[in-house]
């Protein structure tokens, strides 16, 4: 298939709905093994870390939910973008459907923040960079939550949600760079794509196995939401009602 | 592409590069305003206020650590190892991270006799995690 | 392993609290987020089925 009928079909939801099965499984199944294989890796076999002790394997669970949220939020700036200039059906769905996800795994990473940051700063919450920042990115979570609440008429809703979704994108490189600002309490980033992570592999691999994990987790999350994002708004159609009658929805 | 869609797709990257321009001078502005904190040689120098919350911040000077009275008060010194130094009470449950040469804020208020009395005490981290028989290798303390 | 004994690894060197309350909490949200969206798509399949199926007995009488 070229990248030109890939893009059109796109345009279709129902085209998307009957491809998408087979990735859930796919990717759930990836996210499974990974986040378990990770997670015990991390609490059982990973040494500790000589200043923070145990308290340390946090990171294990803090940091894959970090970047995750990020990474939610690109994904519906993006999807902001192609629905204002192109106004595709499936990306008002992914606006959407991102939001309930993104936010959970925002709440965790300041909650698991907090708790981390209360044996090893001395504090639950410090206002610096980092942290407020992350906070942000929870309020555009509620805002986007809010906004397609509050807007009855859904073709509005969609496009303020868009346009929200699009400038909130500023707070991500904030984000990113925060750990740098002069002065920030919050360590700079464990893993960067550019680097060789700044601890051994018996330490960093398993953070590695439970960051893909956790991405393979959102692309699942994401592909059955939207799937029953697709048969709410097409319910009245045709192909629907035959997919229901015939049992294989 | 689309006329129609050019124009569209310009107005979403003018909307956004606004609102970047508009964030990145606040940043700026909020950046260059706000005294994160004083130095060591401006709490020994009267640069800091006296008998005010404020937050204060250097490094944990070598062998300073001393547990006076009760179980949990203890006192340190804090320097810029540049020649400016200042004595630090504190009562309650350090960080894990406090330790000598560990760059600490204090947040309390400093007397008028140059002894800072911290209600809290913070640690800063860096990104490098070592298990502990590494960091015994390398000679960095392990407490 | 990193742990000498099953009681130094509930206590995590005296941060047990922190760290289990991360790492149960993490759970939590994973469970949580394929199972809400596993009802709901349950709950409204069903919905969408017997709507269809109303509908096509409907037609059928009217056919009839």
């Amino acid at each position: 298939m070229t990248l030109k009928t890939l893009w059109h079909r796109l345009g279709s939801p129902r085209w998307f709905y009957q491809i998408s099965r087979p990735w859930i499984y796919v990717l759930g199944i990836l996210a499974l093994v990974l986040l378990v294989t990770g997670t015990v890796w991390g609490l059982v076999f990973a040494p500790m870390d000589y200043q923070q002790h145990d308290s340390f394997r946090i990171m294990y669970v803090h940091v894959p939910a970090a970047m995750v949220a990020q990474s939610a939020y690109i994904v519906m700036g993006f999807a902001g973008v192609l629905l204002l200039v192109w106004r595709m059906k499936l990306a008002d769905m992914v606006l959407a459907t991102v939001v309930p996800f993104g936010m959970s795994m925002t709440v965790f990473a300041l909650v698991t923040g907090a708790v981390w940051g209360k044996p090893t700063w001395g504090a639950w919450w410090v206002w610096d960079a980092r942290t407020t920042s992350m906070l942000v990115l929870l309020f555009l979570y509620f805002g986007l939550y809010a906004l397609r609440q509050a807007i009855a008429r859904p073709e509005a809703a969609a496009r303020a949600c868009a346009v929200l979704a699009v400038v909130g994108m500023i707070n991500i490189p904030i984000i990113k760079y925060s750990v740098n600002f002069a002065l920030t309490l919050h360590q700079k980033a464990s893993f960067t794509l550019t680097e060789a992570p700044s601890m051994p592999p018996e330490m960093w691999l398993p953070l590695a196995l439970n960051v893909l994990g956790v991405y393979c987790l959102f692309g699942a999350n994401l592909l059955s939401r939207l799937r029953l994002e697709i048969l709410r708004r097409e319910r009245g159609t045709q192909w629907v009602r035959d997919l229901v009658l015939s049992g294989s929805a | 592409m689309h006329p129609k869609r050019r124009n569209r797709l310009f107005s979403v990257l003018f909307l956004f590069a606004g609102a970047g321009i508009s964030v990145a001078f606040v940043l700026v502005a909020l950046n260059e305003n706000i005294n994160l904190f004083y130095p060591p040689d401006k709490v020994v120098g009267g640069g800091a206020p006296v008998d005010t919350q404020i937050r204060a911040g250097g490094m944990v000077l070598e062998g300073s650590i001393a547990r006076v009275g009760e179980a949990l008060d203890v006192q340190f010194v804090l320097t810029d190892y540049q020649g400016s130094q200042f004595p630090v009470i504190y009562s309650g449950i350090l960080p894990d991270l406090f330790g000598e040469g560990q760059g600490v804020l204090v947040q309390g208020r400093l007397g008028a006799d140059g002894l800072f009395r911290a209600h809290q005490v913070l640690a800063k981290h860096d990104e490098n995690y070592m298990p502990p028989e590494l960091a015994d290798l390398k000679g960095l303390k392990n407490e | 392993m990193s742990f000498d004994s099953f009681a130094d690894f509930i206590a995590m060197g005296g941060h047990g609290f922190y760290v289990w309350f991360s790492y149960g909490a993490s759970m939590l949200v994973v469970v949580a987020n394929v199972v809400v969206v596993r009802r709901s798509r349950l709950r409204y399949i069903r919905e969408l089925t017997d709507m269809a199926r109303r509908q096509r007995n409907a037609e059928a009488v009217s056919h009839s």
